[in-house]
């Protein structure tokens, strides 16, 4: 099972290595949005969300 | 694009569930204790120790106060307004893990089930709750802090160095990984959190010991219900992508 898993990981075929990036992105991209934003309104918008996921806040 | 598009699908599912208990779990946790807190933020600055005083009063003379929330931005209505925005940003930021989530478990092969979705879901609270939490304990309003952007980038790098720390170890199996692995998960801490230069705060102490035992309490549940549900979803569809698109070939190479 180990070594299985360690082959697929290494021979990942290249028609998945763009939607998997692409997902990863648009997830990281989200979470950035919600989480960091600097802008006031989204802070104001998520503040409790933001301070009960342990996010660096204010 | 099928791929992409049940990925999309799969964390979107099980991000509004998990979300939706999230925000449950935070009602009755974390988020009466951040109301309190408010009063003591609120109150605190040069008025002194007024708690009595009007809120809107004291809200009114806050802007002297080191808090950025400028008078000027909008911000929900406390109340019912609030919780559903809360409730919103609680799924959005559900959805975006579970996107991370399934991206990186198909990198390695999959989830294969609930139980490896679990397992990438505690990966999940590890690298993104408990190891930037050690540097950066969740916060209530109204505790001092250092800068937010260095804060921002040091919570960032914990949690990549300790999400590459933790597959080093699931997916190699050499000692040189190993080592890499440990470097990784440690290094962060060694640096140290970006801290403010003073830690004194009108929020009493068993406020925030109480509050950083139910984000810790309440982020497990989250990210292991998270993963284990995005496990479940995702063989779903992936039952459906290879019954339909793939049937022809992959049938042929059993």
């Amino acid at each position: 099972m180990v070594t299985n898993s360690a082959a697929t990981a290494v021979g990942i075929s290249a028609s998945k290595i763009i939607p998997l990036s692409m997902t990863a992105l648009l997830g990281l991209f989200i979470v950035g949005f919600v989480g960091f934003s600097h802008l006031e309104v989204v802070h104001n918008a998520a503040h409790d969300t933001r301070h009960s996921l342990a996010f660096p806040c204010h | 694009m099928s791929l992409f598009r049940n990925i999309v699908f799969t964390a979107v599912i099980a991000g509004l569930l998990s979300g939706l208990l999230l925000t449950v779990m935070q009602s009755f946790s974390t988020v009466p204790l951040i109301l309190q807190a408010e009063v003591f933020e609120n109150a605190a600055p040069e008025t002194g120790h007024s708690h009595d005083a009007a809120p809107a009063a004291a809200g009114a003379a806050a802007p002297a106060a080191e808090h950025q929330h400028g008078e000027e931005a909008w911000a929900p209505a406390d109340g019912f307004e609030r919780f559903i925005y809360t409730a919103a940003a609680d799924m959005l930021s559900a959805i975006g893990f579970a996107l991370v989530l399934v991206a990186a478990s198909e990198a390695f092969g999959g989830f294969k089930g609930w139980r490896g979705g679990l397992m990438f879901g505690i990966a999940g609270f590890l690298a993104v709750i408990l190891a930037p939490g050690l540097g950066l304990p969740p916060e209530l309003p109204g505790m001092p802090a250092a800068e937010l952007g260095p804060r921002q980038i040091w919570w960032v790098s914990t949690a990549v160095c300790t999400a590459i720390g933790l597959g080093l170890i699931a997916y190699t199996r050499s000692a040189v990984f190993a080592a890499l692995a440990i470097v990784l998960l440690i290094a962060p801490h060694l640096v140290g959190a970006p801290l403010p230069p003073s830690h004194e705060t009108a929020v009493p102490m068993d406020l925030h010991a109480r509050f950083v035992n139910a984000v810790y309490a309440t982020n497990l549940v989250f990210w292991a219900v998270l993963g284990a549900l995005t496990g479940v979803v995702r063989e779903r569809f992936r039952a459906g992508e290879e019954a339909s698109a793939g049937s022809p070939a992959k049938l042929a190479s059993r």
